[in-house]
């Protein structure tokens, strides 16, 4: 039975693509047959972070206006053969894209992969809105900083109102992805416990991803985070969130400032 | 399943106090608009762009003498916005019948020819939903209870008190139609606006030992009065 996910988040570059990428390549990794979809057309982005840029012939607003098949559009992954990729245009803008044509494609996407993924463009207007209509379950990439659980929370009153699934009556699944973590920041008090985030936003933790620059190597080499860098540590977080999104119970890891741990035990610098 | 949320759209509509003029006829009219003939000739501008509103309350007018009473209001010059305490079937005068502003009003001696207009039932919203940023819950009809929180960013706008079983956040407009003994009511106070019948207090107004404290708040002359509730 088809899942489609939409990632979503209101405030713009707190992980939405790579989270995206991320979870696509973890979820395909583990056999599942997954499409991610790019719903940022004119600012698209996915396809850079998935390392086919150079492969793009034809786009979401093709398939929409109904210009080509479906299957000429889809890029299939080098590395993982269940992983594919529906690109944005970079040319059109977001008026192009019609509510039938995009509830027709998504349609065709159920049938034959097990998760489509829809990465959401930033904001509140119809891209975001389009791309979170025929979701069945929703992640909230937040980082833990006010604006953006602000911003979150506002795309969760959309979630519960404006998608096919409220209209219906039907209560949407929302897991809130944290990103962008640094645990020597929530130290000081720098940024948001946790605690707080989940408090104001109310909805089930999926897991916490923290900063770590193999998230920009992996972005810089056309790669998703999990396949580029397995044993990091966003990595792991990521894998063991797409895990959860399959409905494992995975105990849930805090990052911890490990730099700290080490001084206290050995009373040295971590190399 | 009643759901009160409504996402803000392009139309919106607030609950807002203004002051009109008040005129209240006495019987005789006859008597009482010659009074105001010797005002209007002391002062011929006074009512030059003013709205009036005229309460008829414990007249015992009919729908005929009431119709007499504008006009000769009218002829003076007298812009009439509505008219307070009025029988509904007068309704045809053109006129918006008001609500009663809330406050008490002394027993008439003489009893009232049409029985009083009866009052709106006062009906009351439950939402056990949290209210997310951006939303607003708008009850013209009485109270709003929410169990859960209020997120920054959302408001909830009641004729009646708000109460709230969780964390206020965003803005509440308690009383907002004219309803001075409305109250709010939270388990903790983070609101960014509070304001019962029009008189309101920002985020920055709030004394600090209130803050993140379970509060009752309400209206004492024109200021709001916020005690904590443990």
């Amino acid at each position: 039975m088809a899942q489609v996910l939409v990632v979503t988040s209101g405030k713009g570059g707190v992980g939405k693509t790579t989270s995206t990428a991320a979870l696509g390549a973890a979820l395909a990794r583990d056999g599942q047959r997954v499409v991610v979809v790019d719903f940022d057309v004119g600012l698209r982005n996915l396809d850079l972070v998935m390392g086919a840029e150079r492969r793009v012939v034809y786009d979401l607003i093709y398939v929409v206006q109904g210009a080509v098949r479906l299957s000429q559009a889809l890029i299939r992954d080098k590395r993982i053969e269940t992983l594919f990729l529906l690109a944005a245009s970079q040319t059109r803008d977001k008026e192009s894209l019609s509510d039938e044509g995009v509830s027709r494609v998504i349609g065709e996407l159920r049938q034959t992969f097990d998760w489509v993924i829809c990465d959401s463009p930033a904001g509140i207007e119809r891209g975001a809105t389009l791309a979170m209509r025929h979701a069945d379950l929703a992640v909230v990439v937040t980082n833990p900083e006010v604006s953006s659980v602000r911003d979150s929370d506002r795309i969760i009153g959309l979630l519960d109102s404006t998608t096919e699934k409220a209209k219906r009556g039907e209560r949407m699944e929302k897991h809130l992805l944290l990103t962008r973590y640094d645990p020597v920041r929530a130290g000081r008090g720098e940024m948001l416990g946790v605690d707080h985030v989940l408090d104001i936003l109310s909805i089930p933790l999926l897991g916490i991803i923290p900063e770590s620059q193999e998230v920009l190597h992996a972005s810089n080499m056309g790669s998703p985070v999990t396949l580029s860098n397995p044993t990091s540590a966003p990595a792991r977080a990521y894998s063991d969130a797409a895990r959860r999104l399959k409905g494992e119970h995975v105990p849930m890891m805090v990052p911890s400032d490990r730099s700290t741990l080490l001084n206290k035990l050995f009373g040295r610098r971590a190399a | 399943m009643t759901t009160a949320t409504r996402p803000s759209r392009s139309f919106k509509f607030r609950g807002r106090s203004f002051h009109a003029l008040v005129l209240k006829p006495e019987v005789p009219i006859s008597v009482w608009l010659a009074e105001a003939d010797a005002w209007l000739s002391r002062s011929p501008n006074f009512f030059a762009g003013k709205s009036v509103v005229i309460d008829v309350f414990g007249l015992s007018l009919t729908k005929r003498t009431f119709a007499a009473l504008v006009e000769e209001l009218k002829r003076r010059g007298i812009s009439i916005l509505g008219v307070e305490g009025a029988d509904p079937s007068w309704l045809d005068m053109g006129l918006p019948l008001l609500m009663t502003s809330g406050q008490t009003v002394k027993p008439e001696p003489a009893k009232p020819v049409h029985p009083p207009t009866p009052a709106p039932l006062a009906s009351s919203l439950l939402i056990d939903v949290p209210v997310r940023s951006g939303q607003s819950i708008v009850h013209p009809e009485g109270d709003v209870t929410i169990v859960g929180s209020v997120a920054s960013g959302a408001e909830i706008i009641a004729a009646g008190s708000i109460h709230i079983y969780g964390t206020l956040r965003g803005r509440v407009l308690a009383g907002a139609y004219g309803n001075r003994s409305a109250r709010i009511f939270c388990r903790r106070l983070e609101a960014e606006l509070m304001a019962i019948n029009g008189h309101y207090n920002v985020a920055d107004e709030v004394e600090p030992h209130l803050r993140k404290r379970p509060i009752h708040a309400w209206l004492e002359g024109d200021a709001l009065k916020i005690m904590t509730m443990d």
